[in-house]
């Protein structure tokens, strides 16, 4: 397990250098560059050819990439131009209230998914799926942010349950047992949206798994034992058709990144998200590139975790 | 003839296709005493595994007509909570692919256990473990400690049919219904397990009803032999009779077919066209006629019933008065 969870891990590691090379060529390849567009345009051009000189932006490319690297495990991720900042500052922030949000949204999309996949699966082309199928057609149809602005108008503004935005109202105490309940206020409808979205796919996934599964030979070797339906389904069904969705985890990582981007700027939420979307605007890039290289390491880590929760329960797959 | 243990009643089990029924198994009834092997023998979709599942009450969403005495009790529409008390304990199956009728997920002791742990929930884990390590030396499992934690991708076909086979007997059932359990075995596995179930049969006073479609395993199992076509039992006999003296066109054809190692030059015997799908059974008249022919309609008759022609050797329609190969010489 130990062999296989390292081996695993060192794998990542020239993922992870691919990636930063891709992101760093890109980040170059865009026009401008970190004194264009900032500086006064009256400054004499001799000037800023020094300055560029002396930032190291006219050594080539490599070195260059060999300078951010070395940043890079300094923990220096550069200054933000907008917020004149470190961005580690301004990310340090804002990734706590993402990995909040994100966390939320991945329990909402299983509490949701998994008793709707069940029944669904279980009682197949009966009224009851095809009401949850016809749920799931209609989330795979909807575009998240559209879906998003509708909740925000209905259960924000119009019945206005809920707060239309921030992550905390201000005024209450860090620390208190009410900031927590605060803090998950915020969070709830924004967290919701997502994740009735989102979760479509595995209610479908999980449906079809079921229904695969309940046709194979040991189910009937299950039934001929002797064993109830609602045993067959606990011990037999569910744990084989959630393998398939334990291996879709790291996926479903990968999906809330693109949807915190947008739900974080429609319900004004102060995480990772809104603040890539704001950098992209204000060609704020150092903020841009560390964002996606954060992204990019969150996702290879999901397809991590997918593997490890895989071969933890699939004994095929299991390495003793 | 020693005690009936399974009475079948002019059972027909029949299968919704749209809007219609269409009965897989027609009208079919047989007796199974203790200590016995009943073969079914047939062709691929001539109705023996729905049988095989009518009597076990494994089919989901089918209509069900007719008697199913097991001891005396009428199981046609026993409810499921009747038949998971039934199942597993006083009926045993045995299916036919191994590999995929063990649950990959849940080590080997454990599926065995179910089995007990179902019908006797008072015994002991401790107890539990100690019956199923003795079930899989039974059914010669070399190391049953160590398979016992074993996974069923850890273990060779044989072994998995073996495992499938002690899971079927771990309450010792009065019957055991097997569904062509050495199809998909190789041959000198296929002799071990015929041999472990004989075995076990001797044991355990059990009746067998093995599905197949291996005349040799008939041969070297079954006691009698029930030969089905479209969904209906067209002879039934003992085993030495059926073999010595066949007389419905079905069973002679399908002797008829296996191949000879005696005579290595002759031409394999084939029956021409195939079963004819559930939706278009012939319902009427011979349904074998479609496939001989060359024998005269008038042979056949109308409504073709079961005919003793000796004491215990039933046969369907009279059109086996008639019957010869198309290249025998009509006399």
């Amino acid at each position: 397990m130990w062999k296989f969870t390292v081996r695993r891990i060192l794998i990542m590691i020239p993922q992870i250098i691919l990636l930063s090379v891709l992101i760093f060529i890109m980040a170059k390849m865009m026009p401008g560059d970190a004194l264009s567009g900032l500086i006064d345009p009256n400054i004499d051009p001799e000037t800023i050819a020094e300055q560029r000189e002396k930032l190291g932006l006219n050594d080539p490319w490599h070195i260059q990439y060999a300078n951010w690297v070395k940043d890079l495990f300094q923990g220096d991720l550069g200054m933000s131009f907008r917020y004149k900042m470190p961005v580690t500052e301004l990310i340090g922030q804002r990734l706590a209230n993402t990995v909040w949000l994100s966390l939320l949204t991945l329990v909402l999309i299983y509490a949701i998914s998994i008793p709707l996949g069940l029944i669904s699966g279980r009682y197949n082309d009966t009224w009851l799926d095809r009401v949850i199928t016809g749920y799931t057609y209609i989330g795979f149809a909807t575009p998240l942010f559209i879906f998003a602005l509708v909740m925000l108008w209905f259960f924000g503004f119009t019945l206005g349950w809920f707060p239309t935005g921030g992550s905390v109202q201000p005024g209450v105490e860090s620390g208190t047992f009410e900031y927590v309940m605060n803090r998950i206020y915020h969070m709830l409808l924004p967290a919701l949206s997502m994740a009735l979205i989102t979760t479509v796919s595995t209610v479908q996934y999980l449906r079809n798994e079921i229904i695969d599964t309940k046709q194979k030979d040991f189910i009937l070797t299950a039934r001929a034992k002797g064993a109830s339906e609602s045993r067959i389904y606990n011990r037999h069904i569910l744990r084989n058709s959630l393998l398939p969705i334990a291996a879709f985890f790291g996926y479903e990582i990968t999906g809330l990144i693109g949807g915190t981007v947008f739900v974080e700027s429609i319900f004004s939420y102060p995480g990772m998200g809104q603040l890539f979307l704001e950098s992209i605007v204000q060609r704020d890039y150092s903020v841009a590139t560390s964002l996606t290289l954060l992204f990019g390491i969150a996702t290879i880590l999901g397809a991590l975790l997918s593997d490890i929760i895989l071969s933890l329960v699939d004994p095929r797959i299991r390495i003793k | 003839m020693s005690q009936a243990l399974l009475k079948i009643k002019n059972l027909k089990t029949s299968f919704r296709i749209k809007d219609d029924y269409y009965a897989a198994v027609d009208d079919v009834s047989l007796t199974v005493n203790k200590n016995e092997v009943l073969a079914i023998v047939g062709e691929s979709g001539c109705g023996k595994s729905a049988l095989a599942f009518s009597i076990m009450g494994l089919h989901n969403r089918a209509k069900i007509e007719g008697n199913i005495l097991f001891k005396g009790k009428d199981l046609a529409n026993a409810s499921p909570t009747e038949w998971s008390k039934i199942r597993g304990k006083e009926m045993g199956m045995i299916f036919q692919d191994p590999l995929t009728a063990l649950n990959p997920l849940m080590i080997i002791g454990d599926q065995i256990g179910e089995a007990i742990y179902l019908h006797n929930k008072n015994i002991s884990k401790e107890q539990r473990k100690l019956k199923v390590i003795d079930l899989l030396e039974k059914v010669g499992i070399p190391h049953p400690e160590r398979v016992y934690d074993q996974f069923p991708h850890e273990l060779s076909g044989g072994m998995r049919q073996r495992v499938v086979i002690a899971t079927a007997i771990a309450n010792q059932p009065e019957l055991l219904i097997a569904d062509e359990p050495t199809t998909a075995l190789d041959v000198t596995i296929q002799s071990q397990i015929l041999d472990l179930m004989k075995q076990l049969k001797e044991d355990m006073d059990a009746g067998i009803i093995m599905i197949t479609h291996d005349l040799g395993v008939v041969a070297e199992m079954a006691d009698r032999v029930a030969v089905m076509y479209a969904g209906q039992i067209v002879e039934i006999a003992d085993v030495y009779t059926l073999f010595e003296n066949p007389q419905h066109p079905y069973t002679r054809s399908l002797l008829n077919s296996v191949p000879n190692n005696k005579e290595a030059s002759s031409k394999l015997h084939v029956i021409q066209g195939i079963v004819p799908s559930l939706q278009f059974l012939p319902r009427k008249g011979c349904r074998f006629s479609a496939r001989i022919p060359w024998i005269d309609v008038s042979a056949h008759e109308e409504n073709p019933q079961l005919h003793e022609i000796e004491p215990g050797h039933f046969v369907r329609c009279s059109c086996y008065k008639h019957f010869h190969f198309p290249e025998e010489e009509v006399q």
